[in-house]
């Protein structure tokens, strides 16, 4: 397992690093220019000290590696420092966002709390909401509440964010007036009312996420409850005299939440994908309103690193879900 | 005698007619089929009857609520002459709706035969060439761990303009929509097909076929492709789907077709500012968008069923 463990996460290194040239190269092709929106009264000579000031004047080979040192080398650093008041950085270069001219990090700390609490609350949520529902639309196959299981996994699978969102607006919001329809990221939870606040203007959000959360897991608890249900070894359980809540609660869920578990993780990076577009209809200034604004501003390095982070996050959740699998089953064996 | 019960027989069926069999006894399936084809009728055939130009301004005209407001409110200003209303320049809503989903259709059908191209002959040449496998492989894993929305963002911003000027305004976003969605959603059929591919290589008929000397290229379009048909229209159905939402995500995020040209994302971004006032106008596109994806996914299920030989038949 250990020898599985330090194989994989040797392997994620190349990955990431091609992943990281992909993204750098698109950005480095793509005929877009962060100078184009300066105005035209700029002489070129000026403009061309401007784009030096950006640190464009390299060329692509000198400026990648770069981008990697100032990624993994110079920001941990800064890191460290920040916590242990030490001085490993001593005052290197960090990656500077083209927009705001301040630290890339430094933008993305402000913005990852809004990002996780609404991304995290949402798939607690919709997790929860469809470990139950898998379980009893296995546990009772065709029956009513199985049909209508099926039927809202395929309403979450098909209705996209976009259009559920502001559905819910307009129910919500406009016509009955019951939720404010815009996130207020200021809001600082203070008292029992102030809580309340913060709860009514998370709700809307938070089930957009979660009903697409809740489709996906919900049809893979169902599959996989069902695969076990039908084994010899729930029939010995039975025959053993088990009560129906022990065979099914215990023998059956633990061998059914092996797969689902994988799943789980590996689902993660796509609700952060989901939240760049509900951020969009909520106004939550999170994470993907944020690469959304560095996009429109053409702001390489902001735009280079949300995406890499992101990346990052999708080859980890699959480092994740493998050793899990292999921890959770002991039938797998890596090695 | 013997000839006589020879003949009382069934004719020989199809295996295609055997799952088209199959496939009208799952009810959604059948209803979903039977959506698709009228909304793909509405937006081709429709602008035919409603010959409303969709982008024709009529200023006096704005803002006219759908019909059916009339039977809530008495007071409310509605017209036959725009029987789903007008928006806020007075431009037709049923015109637009039937304009954005011809666009929309075409961009999911477009990006879903490219994804599936791609697939299949990823899939194919990894699962028959083994010396191509590891490499296609690998890429294939490299590319499922790509962040694909922001990339794809990134693409629609950073190659919009150079398209533009070359292809002129919609054919220029036209492709880089299609080409987007394409290369960034072929790797699941790939491993769909690759693994089918694997299993069929070790078959007898094509040992058969190759023991006769039929050359690569005659055995996987004679012998191998026929094979993972159901396999590869799965996928399609489950490809349609994502391309038409990613097509209108894109849009609703701005970043997709310009703005004097709708498709139901941008119909529905352009409405998000006045759904207070008018929250018919999200509506429209939006049941349109989810109304036809939600017909895609249960055709897909029906497919699945009709496809799979061990429930065929019960």
């Amino acid at each position: 397992m250990l020898t599985f463990t330090i194989r994989r996460l040797l392997m994620s290194i190349p990955t990431l690093l091609f992943i990281a040239f992909v993204i750098f190269m698109l950005l480095e092709l793509a005929p877009g220019d962060p100078m184009s929106q300066m105005p035209l009264t700029i002489p070129p000579e000026v403009k061309e000290k401007m784009r030096l000031a950006l640190g464009l004047g390299e060329p692509w080979w000198v400026r990648f590696p770069l981008w990697l040192r100032q990624f993994f080398i110079v920001e941990p650093q800064y890191w460290i420092d920040a916590i242990f008041g030490t001085n490993f950085a001593d005052g290197a270069q960090r990656i500077i966002s083209f927009q705001s001219r301040s630290p890339v990090f430094d933008t993305i700390a402000q913005r990852l709390p809004q990002t996780l609490w609404v991304v995290g609350m949402s798939y607690i949520v919709g997790v929860l909401i469809a470990l139950p529902i898998g379980i009893i639309s296995a546990y009772k196959q065709y029956s009513v509440f199985d049909q209508t299981g099926t039927f809202v996994s395929m309403i979450g699978f098909s209705v996209p964010p976009f259009f559920s969102g502001v559905l819910l607006i307009v129910i919500f919001s406009v016509q009955l007036k019951w939720l404010p329809s815009i996130y207020d990221t200021t809001h600082v939870v203070t008292s029992w009312e102030s809580f309340v606040f913060q709860l009514r203007q998370m709700i809307m959000p938070v089930m957009v996420l979660a009903l697409q959360t809740t489709a996906q897991v919900s049809r893979y608890m169902r599959a996989s409850m069902l695969d076990n249900l039908s084994q010899d070894y729930v029939r010995t359980a039975r025959a053993k005299g088990l009560s129906e809540s022990t065979v099914v609660m215990k023998h059956v869920l633990r061998n059914s939440m092996i797969p689902v578990v994988t799943v789980i993780a590996l689902g993660i990076p796509s609700i952060f994908g989901g939240a760049i577009i509900t951020e969009q209809i909520f106004k939550v200034n999170g994470l993907g309103q944020l690469l959304i604004i560095a996009l429109q501003g053409n702001d390489i390095p902001m735009v280079m690193t949300i995406t890499f982070l992101l990346a990052v996050l999708i080859v980890v959740m699959n480092l994740i879900a493998d050793i899990l699998y292999g921890v959770l089953d002991p039938r797998i064996r890596y090695d | 005698m013997t000839d006589n019960t020879l003949e009382m027989t069934e004719k020989p069926r199809s295996q295609w007619l055997d799952v088209w069999d199959q496939f009208r006894t799952h009810k959604g399936a059948v209803l979903g089929l039977g959506f698709l084809i009228f909304i793909t009728l509405f937006c081709t055939i429709g602008p035919l009857i409603w010959d409303v130009d969709a982008g024709k301004l009529n200023i006096r005209n704005k803002n006219i609520r759908p019909i059916y407001m009339a039977l809530f409110d008495s007071g409310a200003k509605v017209s036959w002459s725009n029987p789903m209303g007008s928006d806020n320049l007075g431009r037709d809503i049923m015109a637009n709706i039937m304009q954005g989903g011809r666009i929309s259709l075409a961009v999911g059908w477009t990006a879903m035969i490219l994804a599936l191209l791609i697939g299949t002959t990823v899939g194919v040449l990894s699962g028959y060439f083994k010396r191509l496998d590891g490499l296609l492989m690998r890429f294939t894993d490299l590319v499922l761990a790509l962040p694909l929305l922001p990339l794809l963002l990134v693409m629609m911003l950073l190659f919009r303009d150079p398209l533009r000027s070359t292809f002129g305004p919609e054919q220029g976003i036209f492709i880089l929509i299609v080409t987007g969605i394409g290369i960034t959603s072929w790797m699941q059929t790939a491993r769909i097909v690759r693994g089918d591919v694997m299993a069929l290589k070790e078959r007898e008929f094509v040992l058969a076929a190759r023991s006769i000397g039929t050359p690569a290229r005659r055995m996987i379009t004679r012998h191998l492709l026929p094979n993972v048909m159901s396999p590869i229209m799965v996928s399609a159905t489950l490809g349609l789907a994502t391309a038409i939402i990613t097509e209108s995500a894109l849009s609703f995020l701005g970043l997709g077709f310009p703005s004097d040209f709708p498709t139901w994302g941008k119909i529905l971004f352009d409405s998000v500012d006045r759904m207070t006032s008018f929250p018919e106008r999200v509506i429209w596109p939006g049941l349109a968008i989810s109304l036809t994806v939600l017909s895609v996914n249960y055709i897909g299920d029906g497919l699945r069923d009709a496809l799979d030989p061990r429930i065929r038949g019960l």
